[in-house]
């Protein structure tokens, strides 16, 4: 193995030395539990609010509108079923989504639905955008919540937030978006931007696995998810996990720091190996070019099927993910590459590579030089490349 | 999902891969939609099974099962290619993750599909011999997989 090149940071990220050395006083020295009066418990308690202001500010949110959970999961299910059963009680059962969520939103959508609550799914379209007309044609008297992505984990086109969330704010219906994908990459400012709830997980950013937040605006009711002790002013139960909501504050601090420097230099990798790839024959870019995250690259090379692509790329030590049904562990290829209208044969053969600035300009050089060896590799062995090389071959005679 | 390493030497270094060009038996099973194709090719001579080559669209396990099956059936007559089951290309694999079992399955209808050709070429009706090798609807629910 020549290189090792870790290309899957929207699947989770390392812990750097920076977050680690934040932490690591929370775990040897200020364990006290936030809720005790000695000054070991004084000295976490102070590190969480330190925490809490720090990504309060990151977020344009006040610290009071700051609950840290255990991971995005925990904060979408809690966002939507809090929401969806405080509104219930005053007849409001409608809710909104899209069609190529996280499954943390989807699988929550579907139970709230065996409890009898009336649901929207919006098309995303080719491009894998929502449109904010349909958005506001799906609306209705009873709906209680819209809960749209700001970035998608699978293909990483960008939502218009903005637009979405005004038109909710104009309606009177709150909203929710699961930021996961997003916080960390791009610039985020929840109250300028009318957002009512947003998820956040730590492990995709450089903090660990096992935290996360959710903002709620205040004035904002739900129910609570985790019913126990007082902690998180008693709508989050659970000692707090001080060490992890250290890192994901530190976590959060260097990520925002000098963003557009980074984001510059993160899309301009993304940029070239886009180009490059799509040299490929029947290759193709899934989502939105420009309204992507700096990191994500989705494409398909036809003929060829996920899992083999990646069991080959990890043993040239290169690390990415795909949306083919093997990988996903059902029939089915990922749902999001369904919503945004590829054939499940083409589906079969996604691949996602996710950069982030610890990525570098030769890890582009070594993805480039490996990948089409690969693609042609397995399409050598390949009876559905055979057709489509043959059909090609056909129409180049006519 | 840990494969073995039988079935990550056998996708890594495929045996038999590739065409038959004087291929007396061809046959293909699976379709695109469930994202795998199995396609085998044997020569057979006196009921032997004297050369064999595979192609396939698939899966890891997908192109280490037809990996296998090719091995396990180069030489033997074809009564006996006919006996090869799916689990005895799961167990030569040292085993198979249990929503990857459905390879196997293919693998083994690839070569009675593969040999099926031949009786058909010869004109002598394969099904009573071979059996009826299932097709792959997705839309009904992909019967490929068990």
């Amino acid at each position: 193995m020549s290189r090792f090149v870790y290309a899957d940071n929207a699947a989770t990220t390392c812990v750097t030395p920076k977050v680690l050395e934040a932490m690591l006083p929370y775990l040897t020295e200020h364990y006290g539990n936030a809720s005790s009066l000695y000054s070991v418990g004084r000295d976490a308690k102070t590190g969480l609010e330190n925490a809490r202001e720090k990504i309060a500010s990151l977020l344009g949110a006040e610290p009071g509108e700051i609950f840290f959970t255990s991971g995005g999961s925990e904060a979408d299910n809690w966002a939507i079923k809090g929401v969806a059963h405080e509104m219930a009680k005053k007849g409001k059962r409608h809710l909104i989504t899209s069609r190529f969520e996280h499954h943390a939103v989807l699988h929550t959508f579907a139970a709230l639905e065996k409890e009898g609550f009336e649901t929207t799914y919006l098309e995303v379209h080719e491009n894998g955008l929502v449109r904010p007309e349909e958005l506001e044609a799906a609306i209705r008297e009873d709906t209680a919540l819209v809960s749209i992505m700001y970035a998608n984990n699978e293909i990483g086109t960008i939502q218009p937030i903005d637009e979405l969330a005004e038109i909710c704010r104009k309606h009177g219906v709150l909203f929710h978006t699961d930021a996961v994908q997003a916080v960390g990459h791009v610039a985020i400012d929840v109250h300028k931007q009318q957002i009512d709830l947003l998820s956040v997980s730590g492990h995709k950013i450089h903090a660990q696995k096992g935290i996360g937040l959710l903002y709620v605006r205040k004035g904002v009711r739900l129910q609570n998810l985790i019913e126990g002790g007082a902690q998180e002013r008693g709508r989050r139960a659970g000692t707090e996990n001080i060490p992890a909501i250290v890192g994901l504050s530190a976590a959060m601090e260097e990520a925002y720091r000098d963003l557009d420097n980074k984001n510059a230099k993160i899309s301009a990798m993304r940029d070239r190996l886009i180009r490059e790839a799509l040299r490929i024959p029947h290759s193709r870019l899934n989502g939105d070019p420009v309204k992507r995250l700096p990191g994500n690259i989705n494409m398909c090379f036809e003929g060829i099927e996920g899992e083999s692509l990646l069991l080959m790329l990890d043993m040239k030590g290169i690390c990415a993910s795909s949306g083919s049904a093997c990988t996903s562990g059902s029939l089915d290829p990922s749902h999001v590459l369904l919503a945004i209208g590829l054939p499940h044969e083409v589906a079969h053969g996604s691949l996602r590579i996710s950069l982030n600035e610890l990525n570098t300009e030769e890890d582009v050089d070594y993805i480039l030089e490996v990948l089409p060896q690969i693609v042609s590799r397995l399409r050598d062995m390949s009876p559905l490349w055979e057709r489509i090389a043959a059909a090609d071959k056909q129409n180049g005679s006519l | 999902m840990a494969y073995s390493e039988k079935v990550m030497d056998h996708f890594a270094n495929p045996r038999n891969v590739g065409e038959l060009p004087d291929a007396n038996g061809v046959g293909e099973v699976g379709n695109p939609k469930c994202g795998d194709i199995m396609r085998m090719y044997l020569k057979i001579e006196d009921n032997k099974i004297v050369d064999v080559r595979f192609k396939t669209f698939g899966c890891g396990a997908a192109v280490a099962t037809s990996s296998m099956a090719t091995e396990l059936i180069k030489g033997k007559s074809l009564d006996d290619a006919l006996k090869l089951t799916n689990k005895a290309v799961m167990e030569a694999l040292d085993g198979l993750p249990p929503v990857k079992v459905h390879c196997s399955v293919l693998a083994e209808q690839a070569i009675k599909a593969a040999i099926s050709d031949y009786y058909r070429r010869k004109g002598i009706d394969p099904t009573p011999i071979v059996g009826v090798i299932p097709e792959c609807d997705h839309e009904e629910g992909c019967s490929c997989s068990l």
